[in-house]
């Protein structure tokens, strides 16, 4: 008997709403049998990792607050994604996003802007940065033909370096013991709480309004659809007259936008200064969300939920079980790895028939 | 050592990762495959190639793993994005995400490791030479090693019938499958080829360049090793080119800082990213000269019948 895949006459929605879920047992599966090797209780370790975390009030607070630069982040992305636009440069976009919304909220500094004008324009200038950022490989693509996957991807070390640079020398706290980082923001540039004592701010909404604006434009709007026809089919898009050129440009600055606003809720939220590093890798994590996300607004937004329980178990796990929280980039690229390898039931089906091999 | 020399040798020794991680690709991609995971297998190369350097105290022993665990980690993707056909830009992302996290997660107790890591060669007569003999006979051995690489990869491609087939998979696999060659089983062993250079990249900055494990101590040289392929236009000549050109873009960073430039250490360390996406758009300016060299099927998930 040999069995093969056929290819199904239409793919099946079915198993591309299944294949996340898939993904996430097998992932579960794997952290058991790593668990198990590594010489921890698995149940124990497992119970640390994704139920611990989430126990309390604030551990749910907690998941939200991480969940929001990857909803926010992964939506954009995914607007490129679906016209075969690749930002994978997120992060060096986060990083602008974070630079120009605090270095706005440094340079108002105590003076009496409200909060209500302060923190828009933050956000309109991490939008901008990110944005800018995201441009230079568009430009790069449309004009010169350039890769946008490398060129996106070298401007994430360029962005770290340029924060590194302004919080190691001109942006320097003066009273900060000589520490690679900015001075404090004042109150007012500073989000507000949503829940009392937990740091679930003002952002988790953002991010909740931007996916829904992602699903009108992916499913109500014509340039949405016609993104969506350029990745399905680029030669059809292109028969007709369906601007890759447009498409290169729109995906590109969703993800930045989206990205910097990302890195201004990360600044005026949980982190509330500019320090050399201020993403543990969301720009990255956001890439495998939109994948798990079926490129969705809503599937984005669970699959956001999903990976943040993965960070918060990282830590939980260095914690309570003594393991290097890098475990989290472990488990996000098994998912990714489960989620693309479970897809191929989405367009084949297995089929066996009698007989040798041919 | 005159400065000339000095200079030379480590140039050489600054790209050679580079060459390893390039020719590599360079392979893959000229059988039609894109991988993107190069940082990624880089890395579990370096952490790979460390930890059993540190524990046999073989730095050889070191390399042959680094070798290994790249080839290993490649196979993921040629599983996935071969067997089962998934998208192998995706696929590619993944094994670099997944290689980042798996690297840093087995690293982590050798972070401050220190190892006794690969002597340059000295051959007795010959290395001390005048002006020649640091010049030709006193790199470190895996140095040569990506030399041989070079010519064996040149060779292979363009003398032998081996690379032939591959090319021929690369540019039609339906005709190479018509003709009667396994396509995938060739992809499949060019990706091996592929993840195995990647991890000698890695193994030669973890146990002779620098030696010692850092966290992401590849700082995105599997990325710029994509950028040099097509840089090259798919000619391994020019990647060896490619590979030194940015070596000493590397280099004059650590030179211009010694020398007292008066711009923060930050700045310079852009240099080598920025020349990668200016080289890449210069070259990629000629879009009919890309299509004209890139293999006809790159990226493309092949279905036989």
């Amino acid at each position: 008997m040999r069995v093969y895949l056929e290819a199904r006459p239409s793919p099946s929605r079915l198993a591309a709403w299944m294949t996340p879920v898939v993904a996430a047992v097998a992932t579960i599966v794997v952290g058991f049998v790593v668990f198990g090797a590594l010489g921890k209780d698995p149940f124990a370790a497992l119970r640390a990792f994704f139920i611990e975390p989430i126990a309390t009030r604030y551990g749910i607070a907690e998941l939200l607050l991480k969940a929001t630069p990857l909803m926010l982040i992964a939506t954009g992305l995914a607007i490129g994604y679906r016209a075969n636009v690749w930002n994978i440069g997120a992060e060096g976009q986060l990083t602008l996003g974070a630079i120009a919304g605090g270095g706005l909220a440094l340079a108002v500094g105590d003076a009496p802007w409200p909060s209500f004008l302060l923190l828009p324009a933050m956000f309109v200038a991490g939008a901008a940065a990110g944005m800018a950022w995201a441009a230079i490989p568009a430009w790069l693509r449309t004009r010169f033909n350039a890769n946008e996957i490398l060129t996106s991807l070298m401007l994430v070390y360029v962005a770290s370096l340029l924060l590194s640079w302004l919080v190691h020398g001109p942006w320097r706290d003066p009273e900060g013991y000589n520490f690679p980082q900015s001075k404090m923001f004042d109150a007012n540039a500073m989000l507000p709480i949503l829940v009392p004592d937990t740091r679930l701010n003002a952002a988790f909404l953002l991010g909740l309004a931007i996916v829904a604006l992602a699903w009108i434009f992916v499913r109500r709007h014509v340039v949405g659809f016609e993104m969506r026809v350029a990745g399905l089919a680029p030669a059809a898009a292109n028969y007709a007259g369906i601007s890759m050129r447009r498409n290169v440009w729109l995906g590109m600055l969703a993800g930045g936008a989206c990205a910097g606003l990302a890195g201004v809720g990360e600044a005026a939220g949980p982190i509330g200064q500019l320090l050399p590093s201020m993403s543990p890798g969301y720009g990255f994590a956001a890439i495998i969300v939109a994948f798990v996300g079926r490129l969705h607004p809503g599937g984005i937004a669970l699959a956001s939920v999903l990976m943040s329980l993965l960070y918060l178990g990282g830590e939980s796990a260095q914690v309570n079980l003594g393991l290097p929280s890098a475990v989290t980039g472990l488990f996000e690229g098994t998912l990714l790895f489960f989620l693309l390898a479970a897809d191929v039931f989405v367009n084949y089906r297995l089929r066996a028939v009698a007989g040798a091999p041919t | 050592m005159n400065e000339i020399t000095q200079i030379v040798v480590l140039t050489l020794a600054a790209g050679t990762p580079l060459v390893f991680a390039a020719l590599g690709e360079l392979v893959v991609e000229k059988s039609g495959v894109l991988n993107l995971g190069v940082e990624g297998m880089m890395l579990v190369g370096a952490v790979a190639s460390f930890i059993v350097a540190a524990r046999t105290h073989s730095p050889w022993l070191g390399v042959g793993t680094g070798a290994l665990a790249g080839a290993a980690l490649s196979l993921v993707f040629a599983v996935l994005a071969l067997s089962l056909r998934a998208n192998q830009v995706a696929t590619g992302l993944a094994l670099s995400l997944f290689g980042i996290g798996l690297s840093a997660f087995v690293g982590r107790p050798y972070m401050s490791v220190v190892i006794e890591g690969m002597k340059p060669v000295s051959i007795p007569g010959l290395s001390d030479l005048p002006v020649v003999g640091k010049l030709l006979f006193a790199h470190g051995p895996l140095v040569y090693a990506s030399l041989a690489l070079f010519v064996l990869v040149h060779l292979f491609l363009s003398r032998t019938r081996a690379g032939l087939v591959l090319r021929a998979v690369g540019e039609s696999p339906q005709s190479a499958h018509a003709i009667g060659y396994d396509v995938i089983g060739i992809r499949y062993l060019a990706v091996l080829f592929g993840g195995a250079c990647a991890g000698l990249g890695g193994a030669f900055l973890a146990v002779a360049y620098t030696p010692a494990w850092v966290e992401g101590m590849t700082a995105g040289r599997g990325w710029i090793a994509l950028a040099l392929v097509v840089f090259a236009t798919w000619k391994p000549w020019r990647v060896m080119i490619g590979a030194y050109l940015f070596g000493s873009v590397t280099l004059a960073q650590f030179q211009a800082q010694a020398a007292g430039v008066a711009l923060s250490s930050q700045l310079l360390a852009m240099l080598p990213y920025v020349a990668t996406i200016v080289v890449l758009a210069i070259i990629s300016r000629d879009a009919a000269m890309i299509r004209l060299n890139a293999p006809a099927s790159l990226g493309k998930p092949y279905h036989p019948a």
